[in-house]
């Protein structure tokens, strides 16, 4: 895959940004590139891009996150370090954006940096599962409203759609004229549909540029 | 049936309340609750409905007080902290004897506490929320479906026994992510002849109020409120019981509580020890009954809990301590591990075999 010296991934909140994003950074880190991944969510305190900060550091990459992501301080705040992924070229970035437009404007701040370097793709993680972005016409809707906050135009979708863990192959099918419309609505490429690496075998030349998937992590409920 | 959907326990509360016919929501904003007010923010406007911001959670329940006494359907929704702000009005739509539904995804606490998943507040909940002598319905969903669904059935219960139903979960039912599928509910239509609605000088006016000026009327409203309480906790009760056949230690548990304690009850069910699992549904009104018959054969319980140990107390009144309540807890945002409850139920059965 090519990859852009900086890659954003945005959305409506609970479309799968995080895990897409550590995934992404893994497999960029596997392809030889120094990497850092910073979750700039200012909004959820619950499930974090740090609930992955062992996977993270066993693949090698450095993960820039608040101090306070999933701790009892409910302030949303970034840390100084995120400046070294605009100012240190020498490493990729992956950005994890927090949640619909309120998560994007914490981007704002970096955007006139990336924007200027122009190096960036940033793309839109987008699942038709999710209550509030059923149709590629709301879909729409979040990505136009993430745009004017965070100041960085969107260059690509992932589609992501699925049930959680009852998705099955066909579930993630019938996504695919979604996201396909989706793409006429925006005039933006579907870059990949990401899948989990178990639905891998069923799906492999049925759809183009399968992303696949390892979940971040289990959960003592489940 | 209806096509799954993947949703935030949050989420599933605010879309169940709208199916249910709530248009009228009215809330401030507190983590870990804040996506039924984000939810409401971005669904009510579309669908005619109000989604208020109130200026404070002590405004917020009065609005909703205030709608409920036209017979309207309305919710507020906040976490810990902010549930203390509104036990006022809890108070007075008790004494008003107004339908609605409050939503308490809690906090760990005392005080501000913190943001991490918690279930300390279910002394507040159970034991009525508010000065006075009154209760509130406690349903205490354990999966964002039941989010939804103990959400349409609180707004049933409300409307039948004009009172507040409370949907008690904890931070981690609010934030979870899981396939959900959503009915429109089937419609059950209730007498509210008492609801002020405009009388156009065809009838004698309604009056809402919780003050009573003669104290002889004061106490006949507690007697006849305390009669539907007692039909409540006849007819109401909801639990769920899981590997209690043959059981000889029963975890009792709700919410992510029972979640984890059901992998530990597996776990050690495949060591070969007998061990099941009680988890009320309805906090208030307490499954009294099962745990007094389940007291038979079961030699001890095990209250797990986020909590320093709040439940734990209407179990031992329930089996009338006939047989001891131990407690497995984690409290302040902690949330007990299947590993931490397997090690009590094989401390419990160790104890047993000697």
């Amino acid at each position: 895959m090519e990859y852009k010296r900086i890659t954003l991934f945005a959305g409506h909140y609970g479309s799968g940004k995080t895990n897409i994003a550590v995934n992404y950074a893994i497999e960029m880190r596997k392809a030889g590139r120094p990497v850092r991944i910073a979750d700039l969510d200012i909004v959820n305190p619950y499930f974090r891009t740090k609930d992955s900060a062992d996977r993270l550091a066993e693949a090698g990459i450095e993960l820039i996150s608040s101090a306070y992501a999933n701790s009892n301080v409910d302030i949303p705040a970034l840390p100084a370090q995120m400046y070294a992924l605009t100012d240190d070229k020498s490493f990729h970035a992956v950005m994890d954006i927090g949640g619909d437009d309120r998560g994007a404007l914490a981007l704002g701040r970096y955007a006139p940096a990336i924007l200027a370097e122009g190096d960036f793709e940033m793309l839109f993680v987008a699942n038709m599962y999710r209550p509030l972005t059923r149709t590629p016409a709301e879909a729409l809707e979040v990505m136009r409203e993430v745009e004017d906050a965070g100041g960085i135009p969107f260059t690509a979708i992932v589609n992501n759609s699925n049930i959680g863990a009852e998705t099955k192959p066909e579930d993630i099918l019938a996504s695919v004229s979604y996201a396909e419309e989706l793409s006429r609505l925006s005039g933006l490429p579907v870059k990949m549909t990401a899948v989990r690496e178990d639905l891998m075998d069923a799906l492999s030349g049925k759809i183009e540029n399968l992303f696949p998937l390892t979940l971040q992590k289990k959960y003592a409920w489940n | 049936m209806a096509e799954k959907v993947l949703m935030k326990g949050n989420e599933a509360i605010a879309e169940a309340a709208i199916l249910a016919g709530c248009r009228h929501y009215f809330g401030y904003p507190i983590t870990p609750q804040t996506e039924v007010a984000a939810y409401m923010a971005k669904r009510m406007p579309k669908i005619g409905g109000t989604f208020l911001q109130a200026e404070s959670e002590v405004a917020a329940i009065n609005m909703v007080m205030g709608v409920a006494a036209t017979g309207k359907r309305t919710m507020t929704s906040s976490s810990s902290p902010g549930i203390s702000l509104k036990s006022e009005g809890l108070s007075y739509i008790a004494g008003c004897d107004l339908p609605t539904l409050v939503v308490n995804v809690e906090r760990g606490g005392p005080g501000l506490g913190g943001i991490q998943p918690s279930q300390s507040d279910y002394f507040q909940a159970t034991r009525g929320g508010g000065h006075g002598d009154f209760h509130m319905i406690v349903l205490a969903p354990a999966s964002v479906q039941e989010m939804a669904d103990l959400t349409i059935h609180g707004f049933d219960l409300a409307d039948k026994y004009r009172m507040t139903s409370m949907i008690l979960a904890d931070g981690t039912m609010g934030q979870m992510m899981e396939p959900v599928s959503l009915e429109a509910p089937e419609v059950h239509t209730y007498d509210k002849s008492w609801a002020v609605t405009g009388t156009n000088c065809e009838r004698e006016h309604n009056i809402v109020n919780s003050l009573y000026l003669v104290p002889e009327a004061l106490e006949k409203t507690n007697f006849e409120r305390y009669e539907r309480y007692r039909m409540i906790e006849e007819n109401e009760v909801m639990y769920e019981e899981f590997m209690m056949d043959d059981a000889e230690i029963c975890i009792a548990a709700f919410g992510v509580a029972a979640r984890v304690s059901k992998n530990a009850v597996l776990a050690a069910r495949a060591e070969g020890i007998k061990v099941g699992m009680i988890r009320p549904i309805t906090l208030w009104p307490f499954p009294k009954a099962v745990f007094a018959k389940a007291a038979e054969h079961v030699h001890t319980f095990i209250s797990v809990e986020l909590s320093m140990g709040q439940m734990i107390e209407d179990v031992q009144l329930a089996t009338k301590c006939t047989r001891p309540v131990l407690l497995c807890n984690r409290a302040g945002g902690m949330i007990p591990s299947p590993e931490e409850v397997l090690a009590k139920i094989k401390e419990v059965a160790g104890g047993m075999s000697k």
